[in-house]
C-alpha cells in the first residue's frame, strides 16, 4: 500500500523533464508521469522483495541444512504472468491513446499525413498501410500549417521560409500556428531535436521527412543535432525562437526585405 | 558411444599438448583451457574498454571539448561499444563459461568440436589488437559502434575497414561457439539425461546460440556490403549512389537487437545456476524459465525496428514493433519473479556471488521499466539518442550481464583454481562498484530527458553538474576493479583451498576435484538428472570430502 502511493506520489510531484512548449508537449508529460508511477511502483516493489528476502532469510551463524524443497507453484507462476502482461497491455493501450492524440493534432507520423508532400519517399505506401495517425489528421489545420523547408549539412541546420524565399539559420515560429518542417539532410543522417517540443525526427540524405507541431510557449529553444555526424556532432546546435504572431511578421517582412534587395 | 574413441584419442592429443601454466597461451582443445582462455582475454579488453570509458568520462566532466581532438573523441566511443561487447560481454557470458561449463553439464568429456573451438578462440586476440592498434595506425572507426551509413562511408576509411574486419572475425568466432553449444547441448547429452534435466544455463546457452546462428550472418553480411561501398564504391547504402542508409539500419539491428540477448540470456542462465545453491533451494518454476527463455529467443528476432522510430519508419510498423517489444516484458519478468521466489524461504549466504546476483536483479528490473518506456513509439520519439538510451543499455549490459560476469567469477573461482576467493575484498567490491555504477548511470536519465544527446564531446553548460557526478561514479567503478583484481591474483596462490565442493553445490561441475582433471571426471561421468534437488537430496552424501562448512567466510 505505501508502495502503491509512494510510487504515485513520486509519479505526480517528481518533474524530470523540461519546460513543454509544443501543443503536444502536455499530452507527452501525461504518458510521461503514467510510466514514472508505474516503474516506480514495479521497481520499488522488486527492490523491497529482493532486500527483505536478503535480510529475512540469510543463513545465520551455525544454521545448517537446506530451504524448503519448493520447485514451483503454477498458480504464483500464472499471477506474474498476468502482472507483466496486464501492465504491458495497460502501457501499450495508453501510450496508443497518446500516440492517437499526437498525431491527431500534430502528426509525428509523416509518412501518412502529409499530402503536399508528393516527393515524399513513402508517402503513398503510408496511406495504404498507415491506419495509425493518418485519419486522424485534422485537414484544415494541415492547409494552415506553415511550411519551412530544413536542411541539414555537416554541422548546421539551414531553414528556407518558402514565403519569403530566404535562408536563415535560425528557426523563427509565431506561437500557436501549426508548422510543417520539411526536412532533408545534404550529407549523413542527422536529427532534429528540440527537447521543449518533446520531438525528435532524423534527417535523412536521398529521403525527405516531415515533422509537424505546433509551438505553444513563447522563447528561444535549442534545436540539437541527435544523431552522431562526425567530430563537431555536439556543437552542431541551433536556436528555435517561438514569437508573437507580430513579431514573426516584422522578422518575416526584414529578411525578406533583405533576401530581395541581395538579388 | 564414440565417447570412448574420442577420449583415448584425445588422450593421445593431450601428449602434445603443452602443461602447466603454457597450456593457457597454446593452442588447447581442452575446453575448461578454453573456457579460462576466453575469460582472461576478455578481462583484459574488459580493462582496455573500461580505460577508454574512463577517457570518455573525462572529456565530459566539462561542458566544453578539451581532454581529447573531437574526432580521437568519436574513435574512443567507438572503440568503447566495440570493445565492450564483442570483446568482453559476448566473448565472456557464451565463450568462456560456456565452454567451462555446458561439457559438464550434458556429462561430456568436452564440446562437440574441439578444434573449431580452440579457433573460435584464436579468433579473437588477432581481432581485438587489430581493432585497437587501428587507432594507432590509421586512426580508428569513428561512426560509432553501429556505423550507421553514410558517415561510416565518408569518415577515413582505414580505420572503417580495419573495424568491420575485426568485427567479421569476432562475428565468426561467435558462430563458430554457436555451433559447437548447439551440437554439444543437443548430441553429446548423456543418454540418459532429458532436456528438462538440464541445468538452466544449458537451456539460455541453446536459446543465445541459436539467435547467434540465425542473426550474425546477417552482420556479417551487412557490414561486407558496407566495405564494398566503401573501398569499390559501390551503392548498397550511399544515397549519392541511390543506396538507401535506412536499409542497412535494419539489417545492422537484425542483429544487433538480439545482440542484447545474446549478452543477457546467459547472464540469466548464470544466475540461475547461481542462487539455487547459495540460497539452498530449488530453482522456482524450471519449466516456465525455459519456456521464458524460449519466447525470448522467439520475440527477441522481431523487435529490432524499435531502435529506429525516428528514422520514418511506417507507421504499422512503428505499432508492430512497440508491441512485439513491449511483450518481451512477460518472459522477462516470469524469470525475475521466479528468482525473487528461489530467494524466497532460502538459507541465504550473503557471500559476493549472491550479492552481486542481487544487484543484477535490482539493476536489470531498472533497466527493463525503461526498456518497456523506451518502446511505446510517443514516448521514445523524445528520448531517443539521448543519455536516457545510454543509461537504459548500461543498466542492462553493465548493471546485467557484467554484474552476472562477476558473480559467475566469485561462484566458480574455487572451481577453476582449487582455491577460495577473499570474502571481505569480494563484498568490498561489490559495494563499491554498485554503488559507483548507479552514481555513474542513473544521473544520466535526467540528462537525456533534458536535452543530452549521446556521443556528443560537448553539451549544454547547464549539464555540467550532473556530469561530474555521473563522471564521479565512473572513477568509483574504475576504482572498484582494484580489489577485485588484487583478489584474484592474490588468492591464487594464497587463498584458502577450495575442495571438491565448497558451496555442497549438486551440479555436475562441483561432483569433481578443483581444478578438474582434463577428462572432467576420473572415472565415469556422473548422471545428475536433478541439478537443483535442494532440500530432498541427502546432504550428508555431498558434505563429507569438504573438512569444514564453507557457505560464509571460508576463505579467512
Amino acid at each position: 500500500m505505501g508502495l502503491l502511493f509512494g510510487g504515485l506520489w513520486i509519479g505526480q510531484n517528481i518533474n524530470l523533464l523540461p519546460l513543454g512548449a509544443s501543443a503536444n508537449a502536455p499530452i507527452y508529460d501525461e504518458l510521461f508521469k503514467v510510466l514514472l508511477t508505474i516503474g516506480t511502483i514495479l521497481f520499488l516493489g522488486m527492490v523491497v522483495l529482493v532486500v527483505y528476502s536478503l535480510i529475512r532469510f540469510r543463513r545465520r551463524p551455525g544454521q545448517t541444512g537446506d530451504g524448503a524443497a519448493i520447485e514451483g507453484n503454477l498458480s504464483l507462476e500464472i499471477l506474474w504472468t498476468a502482472i507483466p502482461a496486464i501492465v504491458v497491455l495497460f502501457v501499450g493501450l495508453y501510450s496508443y491513446d497518446i500516440y492517437e492524440r499526437m498525431g491527431g493534432m500534430q502528426p509525428l507520423n509523416h509518412h501518412a499525413n502529409d499530402a503536399s508532400s508528393h516527393e515524399h519517399f513513402n508517402s503513398g505506401n503510408g496511406r495504404i498501410w498507415g491506419g495509425i495517425g493518418s485519419s486522424s489528421l485534422a485537414t484544415p489545420q494541415q492547409s494552415a500549417a506553415i511550411p519551412i523547408d530544413v536542411t541539414a549539412m555537416q554541422f548546421a541546420f539551414l531553414f528556407h521560409y518558402p514565403k519569403g524565399d530566404f535562408i536563415s539559420g535560425e528557426l523563427h515560429l509565431p506561437k500557436n500556428q501549426p508548422v510543417t518542417l520539411r526536412m532533408e539532410s545534404k550529407d549523413v543522417i542527422h536529427a532534429f531535436w528540440v527537447p521543449e517540443f518533446r520531438l525528435k525526427q532524423d534527417v535523412i540524405p536521398g529521403q525527405p521527412t516531415i515533422l509537424n507541431f505546433t509551438p505553444t510557449k513563447t522563447g528561444r529553444y535549442p534545436i540539437i543535432c541527435a544523431e552522431l555526424c562526425g567530430p563537431y556532432h555536439g556543437g552542431m546546435r541551433s536556436t528555435v525562437v517561438v514569437e508573437g504572431a507580430e513579431e514573426y511578421q516584422d522578422w518575416l517582412l526584414s529578411n525578406t526585405k533583405v533576401s530581395t534587395s541581395e538579388k | 558411444m564414440t565417447l570412448a574413441n574420442s577420449s583415448s584419442n584425445s588422450e593421445a592429443i593431450q601428449k602434445l599438448q603443452p602443461t602447466g601454466w603454457m597450456k593457457y597461451i597454446s593452442f588447447s582443445l581442452d575446453h575448461k583451457v578454453i573456457g579460462l582462455q576466453y575469460l582472461v582475454c576478455g578481462f583484459i579488453f574488459y580493462l582496455i574498454g573500461g580505460a577508454l570509458a574512463g577517457a570518455i568520462r573525462i572529456e565530459l566532466t566539462t561542458p566544453i571539448s578539451d581532454f581529447m581532438p573531437r574526432d580521437v573523441y568519436n574513435q574512443v566511443l567507438t572503440l568503447h561499444g566495440t570493445i565492450m561487447i564483442f570483446l568482453w560481454i559476448v566473448p565472456v557470458v557464451n565463450g568462456a563459461f560456456g565452454n567451462y561449463l555446458i561439457p559438464f553439464y550434458v556429462g561430456a568429456r568436452d564440446m562437440a568440436f574441439p578444434r573449431l573451438n580452440a579457433v573460435a578462440f584464436w579468433l579473437i586476440p588477432p581481432a581485438g589488437l587489430m581493432l585497437i592498434s587501428s587507432y594507432f595506425i590509421t586512426g580508428a572507426a569513428e561512426s560509432g559502434w553501429t556505423a550507421y551509413p553514410p558517415l561510416s562511408i565518408t569518415s577515413p576509411a582505414a580505420g572503417q575497414i580495419i573495424w568491420i574486419i575485426s568485427v567479421l572475425l569476432l562475428g565468426g568466432s561467435s558462430i563458430f561457439g554457436g555451433i559447437n553449444f548447439i551440437a554439444t547441448i543437443l548430441k553429446l547429452r548423456q543418454p540418459n539425461l532429458k532436456l528438462m534435466q538440464l541445468p538452466m544455463y544449458c537451456w539460455a546457452m541453446l536459446g543465445t546460440s541459436i539467435l547467434v546462428v540465425l542473426s550474425t550472418p546477417v552482420l556479417a553480411g551487412t557490414l561486407i556490403l558496407l566495405s564494398f561501398d566503401i573501398v569499390a564504391h559501390t551503392g548498397f547504402f550511399n544515397p549519392s549512389l541511390g543506396g538507401n542508409v535506412i536499409v542497412y539500419q535494419h539489417l545492422f539491428w537484425f542483429y544487433s537487437h538480439p545482440a542484447v540477448y545474446i549478452m543477457v540470456l546467459p547472464a540469466f542462465g548464470l544466475v540461475s545456476e547461481i542462487l539455487p545453491v547459495h540460497c539452498r533451494k530449488p530453482l522456482f518454476g524450471y519449466t516456465t524459465m525455459v519456456y521464458s527463455i524460449m519466447a525470448i529467443v522467439i520475440l527477441g528476432l522481431v523487435v529490432w525496428a524499435h531502435h529506429m522510430f525516428t528514422s520514418g519508419t511506417p507507421p504499422w510498423m512503428r505499432l508492430f514493433f512497440t508491441i512485439a517489444t513491449s511483450f518481451i516484458a512477460v518472459p522477462t519478468g516470469i524469470k525475475f519473479f521466479n528468482w525473487v521466489a528461489t530467494l524466497w524461504g532460502g538459507k541465504i549466504s550473503l557471500n559476493s556471488a549472491v550479492l552481486f546476483s542481487c544487484g543484477f536483479i535490482i539493476n536489470f528490473v531498472l533497466g527493463g521499466i525503461t526498456g518497456v518506456a523506451l518502446a511505446q513509439v510517443p514516448f521514445d520519439v523524445h528520448v531517443h539518442d539521448t543519455y536516457f538510451v545510454v543509461a537504459h543499455f548500461h543498466y542492462i549490459v553493465y548493471g546485467g550481464s557484467v554484474f552476472v560476469i562477476f558473480s559467475s567469477i566469485y561462484h566458480w573461482y574455487p572451481k577453476f583454481t582449487g582455491r577460495m576467493l577473499n570474502e571481505t575484498l569480494g563484498r568490498f567490491h561489490f559495494l563499491l562498484t554498485f554503488i559507483g555504477f548507479n552514481l555513474c548511470f542513473a544521473p544520466q536519465h535526467w540528462l537525456g530527458l533534458n536535452g543530452m544527446p549521446r556521443r556528443v564531446a560537448e553539451y549544454d553548460p547547464n549539464f555540467a553538474f550532473i556530469n561530474q557526478i555521473s563522471s564521479l561514479g565512473a572513477l568509483l567503478m574504475a576504482i572498484s576493479t582494484l580489489p577485485f583484481l588484487w583478489n584474484i591474483i592474490w588468492s591464487a596462490f594464497n587463498g584458502g583451498i577450495a575442495g571438491d565442493n565448497p558451496w555442497n553445490a549438486l551440479t555436475p561441475e562441483w561432483l569433481t576435484s578443483s581444478p578438474p582433471p582434463i577428462e572432467n571426471w576420473e572415472g565415469n561421468a556422473p548422471l545428475v538428472t536433478e541439478p537443483y534437488g535442494y532440500g530432498t537430496i541427502n546432504q550428508e552424501d555431498l558434505v563429507e570430502p569438504t573438512p569444514e562448512s564453507p557457505s560464509e567466510e571460508s576463505s579467512q
